[in-house]
């Protein structure tokens, strides 16, 4: 239900609580101010009346009983007068413009707050005062003001409360829908986006309204974080596109083997080859798989797990030394220069792996141009320390890779056309610069006039200067 | 020899069954965890064959179990996950050897016969002989009819692993792991060559070649020919 809705909403709720707290505040201010004003109203109306019966007494102190009636009944007569009784000891009455008092008032003394009817005033219309009583000489003088004014004044603050009360909670309520409703309103459609979203339209962003308010910055993130998952997720399907292409083409092969050796020859030994062959092809399949899985991995972050600290000018004599039988037999000279300690903290076996695929490229791509020239060219294994980074590099004289495809060719699969012919996955370079990134570094791969200088450039370990 | 395979998937343990047989081996079968637990903890085998990840138990708490037990039988942890930390993993809680799916055959082959011998092991042993080839492991000194062969430290250590298996297949991934300590593959086969390059400084200029390769499997230095 829409109604439900709304009220469920924060927006709402919140105004419901600043309803309340602003009630409970008006309300402790107009209860204040009325009963200050009572008692105000009060003081005004005792110290009228002590003033009166000062005056009174001192008629009296002057001219007896005579002059205090006399005195009564000039105050009696004027307009707003006060409220006066003079009575015998007993309670007649002798002078005054008080008509009937509560039962028993005249026998107390002192204050007291009591009904009472003027002569002027029709029977039966009780009114109610504040009164004085006093002993003069066996007399008594009571001198009141009534209460009217002020019962009226107090009523009207507690009528004003009650239509403030009345007025703050429609007001509030009203504004609380009309806010909550517009915020609602925002949300809704944002939440209307995210569900086409959600529903696999991944062009749909949320809308801003141009307030730049904190509803507008929250849609501006979303819609930034949007952008960067649609630029993730073409990356991620331009791979997934590239495996299956990629791994199509071998098992197609493995595939149309399989069925030329059936419908073919059927000699045992025919046979015995087409499986051999089949076997070596899944071989390859499965090296590829690993290598994707290990490009993954370094990338995911995982193998950050198996951090340890290790000399990267060792893991370039290793490696070489792994190598260097492989190279000679090509015919290449393979050199190292790794003299200086190069203190790495990282995968020392995915580095190792990333070394070893740079100086298997190199051998591969330079070998034929050094059976051509017919003199041994040279591969160099470096490993350098300078300065923040520490540097594996690999420098061959092959036939290099042209500068518009250095980016190219460390993505997937990517595979130059002049190397189409070597074996090879099309993965190593780029399981080298999944590691370099896992390790915070990079792969740069430039000219070396002639041939290809790959670096693998890593940030050192411990404080610079030491090792 | 006698082998506990301890794995789920039928059809995997039946082809192995079978393979272990035709060469002579003896192979149990268990399919899950707590029935492969209880096998090898009565059980007298030679080496165990266990998946790491199976039901009712994993294989790498039935190792725990064992060697808790002093049960001391070595065993070969074959998993489908073949990353350099998960074999650190495997080995590190008490796996002998450790190999990822999907291998060749003569792999798992050779490595269990490697795993079986090493109980009786020559490891102990200062000075390895085959025919008249022998090798010093205090001294580092290998000579071959009396003449002393001059090795690099790399062919050295080479020579004393085939020398340790003498006899037994050693394939190449075995040797990139136990003389090189590396787990990954490399893309050309980087082995063979320092295989010929022993083989030119060990068997030149003598009738009886000892280095011999096994073809589709890897290598072994035995005397004569089979």
């Amino acid at each position: 239900m829409a109604l439900g809705k709304l009220l469920r909403t924060t927006a709402f709720r919140l105004t419901l609580v600043y309803l309340a707290l602003f009630v409970l505040f008006a309300a402790s201010l107009l209860a204040y101010l009325a009963l200050n004003t009572r008692r105000l109203i009060t003081e005004q109306i005792t110290t009228t009346i002590q003033g009166e019966i000062r005056g009174l007494t001192e008629q009296y102190d002057q001219g007896g009983l005579r002059r205090l009636v006399t005195s009564v009944e000039l105050r009696s007569r004027r307009p707003g007068s006060s409220l006066y009784l003079v009575t015998t000891p007993s309670g007649e009455g002798l002078a005054g413009n008080v008509a009937a008092l509560q039962p028993g008032a005249l026998s107390h003394s002192g204050w007291l707050e009591t009904s009472y009817r003027r002569f002027d005033s029709p029977e039966g219309v009780d009114r109610s005062a504040l009164v004085e009583i006093v002993q003069l000489g066996g007399f008594r003088l009571l001198v009141g003001r009534d209460l009217e004014e002020r019962e009226r004044l107090y009523g009207i603050i507690t009528n004003a409360g009650r239509w403030s009360f009345a007025l703050v909670v429609v007001l509030g309520v009203a504004g609380g829908f009309f806010v909550s409703r517009r915020v609602l309103s925002r949300i809704d459609a944002m939440t209307g986006t995210a569900q086409t979203i959600m529903a696999g339209d991944l062009s749909g962003r949320l809308p801003v309204a141009g307030t730049g308010d904190e509803l507008d910055r929250l849609a501006d993130n979303v819609n930034a974080m949007l952008d960067r998952i649609v630029a993730l997720m073409r990356g991620l399907s331009e791979v997934s596109d590239n495996i299956a292409h990629d791994l199509k083409t071998p098992l197609t092969r493995l595939r149309n083997r399989c069925e030329e050796a059936l419908r073919g020859s059927s000699s045992d030994m025919d046979y015995r080859a087409a499986l051999e062959s089949t076997i070596e092809e899944s071989d390859e399949l499965i090296r590829t798989f690993d290598a994707l899985l290990m490009i993954a991995r370094a990338e995911s972050g995982h193998a950050r797990d198996n951090m340890t600290e290790f000399d990267a000018a060792q893991i370039v004599r290793d490696v070489s030394e792994l190598y260097e039988p492989l190279a000679e037999e090509k015919g290449l000279a393979l050199k190292v220069d790794a003299s200086m300690a190069a203190p790495l903290r990282g995968n020392r076996e995915l580095v190792s792996q990333a070394l070893a695929n740079l100086v298997d490229n190199a051998i591969k791509y330079a070998a034929p141009d050094a059976k051509l020239n017919g003199h041994p060219a040279e591969i160099l294994v470096k490993a350098g320390n300078a300065g923040e980074r520490i540097t594996l590099t690999v420098e061959d004289r092959g036939p290099g890779i042209p500068e518009a495809d250095r980016g190219r060719v460390v993505e997937r699969f990517v595979r130059l056309e002049k190397s189409r012919s070597e074996p090879g996955s099309g993965l190593g370079l780029s399981l080298v610069s999944a590691v370099a990134r896992l390790h915070g570094g990079e792969l740069k791969l430039e000219d070396n006039h002639p041939g290809l200088r790959s670096v693998i450039a890593l940030p050192r370990a411990g404080p610079v200067g030491s090792g | 020899m006698r082998l506990l395979i301890i794995e789920d998937d039928r059809d995997a343990t039946e082809y192995l069954v079978k393979a272990f047989r035709e060469v002579g081996h003896v192979a149990d079968q268990a399919a899950d965890g707590e029935e492969g637990q209880a096998l090898a903890l009565d059980g007298q085998y030679d080496v165990l064959i266990v998946d790491r990840m199976l039901p009712k138990r994993d294989g790498l708490s039935i190792i725990a179990t064992l060697r808790a037990n002093s049960v001391e039988t070595p065993v070969l942890i074959l998993s489908a996950l073949g990353q350099v930390d998960d074999r650190v993993k495997g080995l590190r809680s008490g796996g002998d050897d450790y190999l990822s799916k999907p291998y060749a055959f003569s792999e798992l082959l050779a490595r269990v016969e490697a795993l079986a011998r090493r109980r009786g092991s020559r490891g102990e042993e200062t000075v390895y002989r085959v025919a008249d080839l022998e090798l010093n492991r205090l001294s580092h000194e290998v000579s071959r009819a009396g003449q002393e062969l001059q090795l690099q430290p790399r062919e050295f250590r080479l020579l004393e692993y085939l020398m340790r298996h003498a006899g037994q297949v050693v394939t190449r991934t075995m040797l990139l792991e136990n003389v090189w300590d590396y787990h990954f593959d490399p893309q050309t086969n980087v082995i063979d060559v320092h295989i010929s390059r022993l083989r030119s400084k060990i068997d030149k200029g003598f009738t009886q070649p000892l280095l011999h390769t096994v073809r589709g499997a890897g290598y072994m230095i035995r005397e004569g020919a089979r």
